[in-house]
């Protein structure tokens, strides 16, 4: 069924329609997976994305890289259907999410991964019930078979002998492991990653970038990388969206991007402290601010 | 702040409060009908509320039982009418130390550690990645907790009330002489089934609800941060605590004429 399934998803759509068996409005067989039109999403009146568009092409590593607060954790958040953006379009698959309701959104989320910032994990169950979790919430499978889909996965991402750990006896890359095989375990078309590096070393970040590339290649899953780390996002995506004051201000590949002769562009890439995008906070004058407490 | 403004804010805010707490739970009890083919969960939720009050619910039971056989004792020892003891400590047990006593230490008890494990499981995104798997956190967290509150709190009742009513007899008849034939039979012939025993059931159903539904409001509204679950479970001690009491005025008020 899980081979079925992403062979299926490589198929002209006609096709598919009948293989998936699903609710979903099949539309055109276009690249994109995911399309944000014009998207604008505010927190209080302080506009977080503001005419944001971009296009996340089918079976790619797309990075979306950008300050912290930027809004990327949004941006996914959108795209799973927990927020709804006040203004424009938010596709995937060529399905508007926010006119979802609740079973076809549910349905949809079966499809697609989240791999959370801290991991996410259910912390009253071990790894493997962990891993289980969706599998027994959403098929019915005989115990024997259900192990052995979750050994794989946790074999996948190497952590088959940690299947009786807690996630409080977990480390942060191991966690965020456990939680990549929970996300693969329903065989997703998409798998979105946020923040997959931060507060891991070298090695454990390499073990995260080996496997979502893999998890791409092997799979076929279609993959968003949200990360604020330039290096790290660029080794492994096709292609990258840099994100500032709410909507894109830089695309390309990983190489063009790091030609890119943008300002905003190159200061991001290069990391420099100050530039186009400041980095305080809005704030009054500061020697105004300072003179406040001598004044009253 | 101006003390009128003040007073007005803090009205609009509970009747938000209490609109926002109802739409959540008719949203529960909706995703509640698909805990049928789910009981293991409810099963589950009992046991972990059973484990954690069931000791403190006996000892206290033990406990207040003794005390009324003490204090009664006095009191009918002057009207000569201590044989009557067993009804007096049956009934103040049956009809209210039961059902309110448990509520309040069920509130004390699993009512705020219902409140910080929903609220930590909000905090750490745990809530958040089962929308993102597709489960429902109202259907899969929330509702087994609550049905499991409504189905513990009766039993518990009970249990206090039993073990009672054996502290009750342990000090009358086994430390002060009362007459254990007349301890029994008068309470035997004195508490009705259903004008007692059940009305004390119905109170503890009710007391159920409210406590494990302010629980779990308080869990899922809370802020998601340390500091926020920990007013939260504040406010459900406190917020459950007198809705047990102002509710059991009106139940008796209602019930025993
Ligand atoms: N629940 C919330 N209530 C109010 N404002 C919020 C909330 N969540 C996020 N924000 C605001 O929205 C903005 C974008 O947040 P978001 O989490 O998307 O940022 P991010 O790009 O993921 O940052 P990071 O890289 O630090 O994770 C932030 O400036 C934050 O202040
Ligand atoms: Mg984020």
């Amino acid at each position: 069924m899980g081979i079925l399934r992403w062979r299926a998803e490589k198929l002209p759509t006609v096709i598919r329609k009948d293989i998936l068996n699903d609710t979903r409005v099949v539309t055109g067989a276009s690249d994109a997976l995911v399309e944000f039109r014009d998207v604008q999403f505010f927190r209080g009146d302080r506009a977080i994305l503001d005419g944001l568009s971009l296009t996340i092409p089918r079976g790619k590593v797309t990075a979306i890289m950008g300050g912290s607060g930027c809004g990327k954790t949004t941006l996914l958040n959108l795209i799973g259907g927990r927020l709804r953006p006040s203004a424009g379009q938010v596709l995937v698959d060529g399905v508007s999410v926010p006119g979802l309701n609740t079973r076809d959104l549910f349905a949809l989320r079966k499809r697609m991964g989240m791999l959370f910032q801290n991991g996410a994990l259910l912390t009253d169950l071990d790894v493997f019930e962990n891993v289980a979790f969706p599998i027994r919430e959403h098929k019915r499978l005989p115990e024997p078979i259900l192990r052995n889909v979750v050994l794989m996965k946790l074999e996948a991402v190497g952590l088959r002998g940690a299947r009786d750990l807690m996630p409080a006896e977990l480390s942060g890359g191991m966690a965020r492991r456990v939680a990549l095989a929970r996300t693969i375990s329903l065989e997703p078309m998409m798998v979105m990653y946020d923040e997959p590096f931060t507060g891991l070393d070298p090695i454990s970040k390499g073990v995260i970038a080996k496997l979502i590339r893999e998890l791409n290649t092997g799979l076929g899953i279609t993959s968003i990388l949200v990360s604020h780390d330039v290096a790290d996002a660029c080794a492994i995506s096709d292609y990258a969206y840099l994100i500032g004051s709410g909507r894109v201000i830089g695309q390309g590949t990983p190489r063009q991007m790091q030609e890119s002769a943008v300002d905003e562009v190159r200061q991001f890439m290069d990391g420099l402290p100050d530039g186009p995008v400041p980095y305080r906070y809005p704030a009054p004058g500061y020697l105004d601010d300072l003179l406040q407490g001598r004044r009253t | 702040m101006n003390p009128l403004r003040w007073l007005g804010k803090y009205v609009i805010d509970s009747i938000q409060g209490l609109g926002r707490a109802s739409l959540f739970l008719l949203e529960v009890v909706s995703g509640s009908r698909k805990l049928v083919r789910r009981f293991d969960l409810v099963v589950q939720q009992v046991f972990a509320v059973g484990v954690l009050t069931l000791l403190i619910i006996v000892v206290s039971g033990l406990f207040v039982g003794m005390v009324l056989g003490l204090q009664g004792y006095h009191t009918l020892a002057k009207f000569g009418a201590a044989d009557s003891l067993g009804l007096l400590v049956a009934l103040s047990l049956v009809r209210e130390l039961g059902p309110v006593v448990t509520a309040l230490l069920f509130a004390g008890r699993a009512g705020s550690a219902l409140t910080a494990e929903i609220g930590l499981m909000k905090a750490t995104e745990q809530l958040a990645g089962m929308e993102m798997m597709a489960v429902n956190p109202i259907e899969r967290v929330i509702a087994p907790r609550l049905v499991a509150g409504i189905i513990a709190m009766p039993l518990l009742a009970t249990m206090f009330s039993a073990i009672g009513v054996l502290g009750g007899q342990l000090i009358g008849v086994g430390l002060l002489g009362v007459d254990s034939g007349a301890f029994w039979s008068q309470m035997q012939s004195g508490v009705s089934f259903h004008e007692d025993v059940l009305n004390g059931v119905i109170k503890s159903i009710v007391f159920g609800v409210v406590v494990t539904w302010i629980a779990v409001f308080q869990g899922h509204e809370s802020v998601p941060t340390s500091e926020g679950v920990s007013r939260a479970t504040n406010r459900t001690v406190v917020y459950s605590s007198l809705a047990v009491l102002a509710l059991d005025f009106i139940m008796t008020a209602l019930m025993f004429k």
